[in-house]
């Protein structure tokens, strides 16, 4: 039973991280290649026009991996977390059936007409259809957050008498108080990925001096988007996030901040230090006092509930892991707007393109936003553990009861062959685009 | 309420099975009959800015297979859980086949993703073949052993084979070979239908070698459709109820039988549209004629113990099934808004849309 458990959180783990590396880029790479086409029927600058060609080829096999390895998220409720499907389908169900009614059939019918019907719809046309593909794939990032936020703090339901969760009340799964926060803090790192993406393809260009024209715009796009969302990441969205927590679910927050005793006088904020689970202790803190008492409640001396004051039976089930999720997060978050604050205030001065060090470091910025969200989503969703409905349903009530443990191995095992062939396949491909780059023949039509 | 959903499934199937089908039928044509590099181009093309919008009617009914029918989607999808994973990897190769193949010029690698798309399209018309037969054969719900149940009476699980390949065995497989002969008849149909989409949507030389493919291969679908209707009542006597006490349903068989029987005349036709209009009228009518006389039994139960899962007993509480209704109705405005406007984009010959290259 545990093990079959294990690999099942395994292989949903594993399929759900490899998944999200694409849509995170597909969100905010579909605002940016909609905003370079607008910038290119505004200023009839063909430059801009082939800009957002270039990172359409990057899109387009970006969209098509989120495709392939979103398909086995949606049925993998059903296979391999089929009680928990069964109780709860009459709810999340609704969110997931309207993700596909009205998100996958938006984006893939205008997907097609983006990549290939420049010609045949004429350049506003064209734009419109890019401007769709940008709504469906946002619409379909609130869809999922909804059915996530439900998972967080359940709304609108009843408990039957067979366990079975019933809606009753529609419009509370989207008045639902964490799923505003969620969404927008989600779609700030989705921009913030892209915005890093985009300014290091350039970054490369001008550090390469090739197709330095298109280095400087990417750059200047990238550092433009890059500073507004990753500010807009942690003030306000990733506030009234960490509020959520701290209202609905204390003992998560306790854990991801790393607070094993509640402090008199106001808590401190950690900034470094290793969970000691036997000893319910941090070693090596680095810490700030009373930081974290203000931030919360804007009071210094406020209390935050440490780890001690809840049963243990409710605690997540792996705090270092939550805890390091949540300070890996933070810490990147805070990097980021470093970085871009910077790139910002120099282009505004105009010397960002020949501040080679900051195009260096800008460069090497591409896998960090990448973990800054995975790191992100294993807070949420560890910070959910034990539970899979918050303090409704737990997690080992909601496993499939007649798949084994050696199938599910098995099949865990085919998702990390079949994937880590994609992964490098992606790679492959992405580095051959940008190689060639935007001044290359484009043969789209 | 749920009569509703249960049509809006069975629509939302069948639309992908016609949709999809032709994709795979494509691929298959792919594999088998597209000699040159041009002939292999006017394949791809023909499909290449579809596939990916017609895949989306199995997640989106899969979505809705969800939300209206929870204890369906659970005892099925964990049920069938080797098939069903088996089938999202190969739903992988073939769209991986599909958009990667044009990323770079090399024969060596053209080669690797011409066959991942062919071979992997073939055995997913293949699989979803063996899965209307599991659906018509039934399975063992409740695991029930010597008379009792080991599970609860919904779920089940089946492995992919047992050894003597025997639809009538206490421990069934997911292919055995009445499933692997629904198997063989999806793949002669699809085949056909593939090949006349590319009738419709190219005008190579390939069209002409594809008609007499076509014209022959009709042959050998109607001997194998005459011997699964045979074999399937020995299986499971075919279930005539509804057929006879609702004569309007008749209908559908008609309506298939007309498809088979007109695509004789494919060399006849003077519309390139003919053909797929055809082939799609079969493929509508035998799957409503299976689901119609199948109602309102979902997933029969083989072992006296349990019951079949029918529309009534695994359907979600009525008022999610209310509210459905609301958005179900605007976003299939939408749906039908948006194939409008594809099928507008992108009606006549596809020869020069340049799919998948880069």
């Amino acid at each position: 039973m545990e093990d079959m458990i294990l690999y099942n959180r395994l292989q949903f783990a594993f399929t759900i991280t490899f998944h999200y590396l694409f849509p995170q880029l597909t969100m905010g790479l579909s605002l940016m290649i909609v905003y370079f086409k607008w910038k290119f029927l505004r200023t009839k600058n063909e430059d801009y026009n082939n800009a957002s060609k270039f990172w359409m080829k990057i899109f387009a096999l970006n969209f098509a991996m989120g495709v392939v390895t979103g398909i086995p998220m949606e049925f993998q409720f059903g296979t391999n977390w089929a009680k928990f499907s069964e109780l709860t389908g009459g709810i999340i169900g609704q969110t997931l059936a309207m993700e596909g009614m009205f998100s996958f059939f938006l984006e893939s019918s205008f997907l097609g007409m983006f990549l290939f019907g420049e010609k045949l719809l004429g350049q506003k046309l064209h734009f419109l259809s890019g401007l769709m593909v940008f709504l469906g794939s946002w619409a379909s990032g609130f869809l999922i957050i909804a059915t996530h936020s439900w998972m967080q703090h359940p709304v609108g339901y009843e408990i039957l008498e067979n366990g079975k969760f019933v809606l009753n009340n529609f419009s509370a799964l989207f008045n639902n108080p964490w799923l505003w926060p969620s969404y927008l803090h989600n779609q700030a790192g989705s921009l913030v990925t892209s915005s890093f993406f985009v300014a290091a393809v350039g970054a490369f260009y001008l550090l390469s001096n090739r197709h330095s024209r298109f280095g400087k715009i990417f750059v200047k796009s990238g550092v433009v988007f890059g500073v507004i969302s990753s500010v807009i990441l942690a003030f306000p969205t990733g506030d009234w996030a960490a509020k959520n927590v701290v209202k609905h679910q204390p003992v998560t927050f306790a854990a991801m901040e790393g607070i094993f005793e509640t402090e008199k006088g106001g808590s401190e904020i950690i900034l470094i230090g290793q969970p000691d689970m036997e000893n319910k202790k941090l070693d090596n803190k680095i810490a700030v006092p009373n930081v974290l008492s203000f931030l919360t409640y804007q009071r210094w001396d406020a209390e935050i509930k440490g780890l001690n004051e809840f049963d243990e039976s409710i605690h997540p089930t792996n705090v270092p892991g939550l805890y390091y999720g949540y300070h890996i997060m933070v810490g990147l978050g805070t990097i980021f707007i470093g970085i871009m604050v910077l790139a910002a205030f120099l282009l505004w001065k105009g010397r960002l393109y020949k501040t080679k060090w900051l195009l260096w470091i800008l460069m090497f910025m591409i896998p960090f936003p990448y973990i800054a969200n995975t790191a992100g989503w294993y807070t949420a969703e560890l910070g959910r553990q034990p539970w899979l409905v918050y303090n409704l349903m737990r997690m080992v009530d909601g496993v499939s009861p007649t798949v084994s443990s050696g199938n599910a191995l098995f099949t865990f095992l085919g998702f990390v062959g079949l994937y880590l062939l994609l992964g490098l396949l992606f790679l492959l491909l992405v580095l051959k685009i940008i190689r060639k780059g935007p001044e290359a023949k484009m043969t789209l039509k | 309420m749920e009569i509703f959903w249960f049509i809006v499934l069975m629509v939302m199937l069948g639309t992908y099975v016609i949709l999809d089908g032709y994709d795979f039928g494509a691929g298959i044509v792919h594999l088998f009959f597209a000699k040159t590099e041009e002939e292999k181009k006017a394949v791809t093309n023909a499909i290449g800015p579809f596939w990916d919008a017609n895949e989306v009617w199995l997640i989106a009914a899969g979505g809705v297979l969800f939300f209206a029918f929870p204890t369906l989607y659970a005892s099925a999808f964990s049920g069938f859980y080797l098939p069903l994973m088996l089938v999202l990897w190969l739903l992988i190769f073939r769209a991986v086949g599909l958009e990667l193949r044009g990323q770079v010029h090399n024969r060596m690698w053209e080669a690797i993703w011409d066959k991942a798309f062919g071979i992997a399209s073939f055995l997913l018309a293949l699989f979803f073949g063996a899965a209307l037969g599991n659906v018509v054969r039934g399975v063992n719900l409740g695991m029930v052993e010597n008379g009792v149940s080991t599970q609860e009476a919904h779920y089940f699980f089946l492995a992919l084979w047992n050894p003597t390949f025997d639809p009538l065995a206490e421990h069934q497989g997911v292919i055995d070979w009445f499933t692997l002969l629904l198997g063989l008849v999806a793949i002669v149909t699809l085949t056909i239908h593939g090949a006349n989409w590319i009738i419709l949507k190219t005008s190579t030389d390939l069209n002409q070698r594809l008609k007499k493919v076509i014209f022959k291969l009709n042959f050998v679908l109607l001997a194998l459709v005459v011997a699964s209707a045979c074999l399937w009542h020995y299986v499971k006597p075919f279930p005539l109820n509804n057929l006879q006490t609702h004569y309007w349903l008749w209908i559908f068989p008609i309506i298939g039988a007309v498809g088979l029987t007109g695509l004789f005349r494919i060399n006849k036709f003077k519309k390139d549209s003919s053909g797929f209009i055809f082939s799609s009228m079969f493929i509508f009518g035998s799957f409503a004629t299976t689901i119609a006389s199948l109602f309102p039994t979902l997933l029969p139960s083989t072992n006296r113990v349990n019951p079949s899962l029918t529309v009534h007993n695994v359907a979600a509480h009525e008022y999610g099934l209310s509210v459905g209704l609301g958005w179900f109705i605007v976003a299939a405005i939408l749906v039908v808004i948006y194939f409008i406007i594809q099928f507008r984009v992108f009606k006549g010959k596809m020869d020069d849309v340049g799919y998948g290259e880069h």
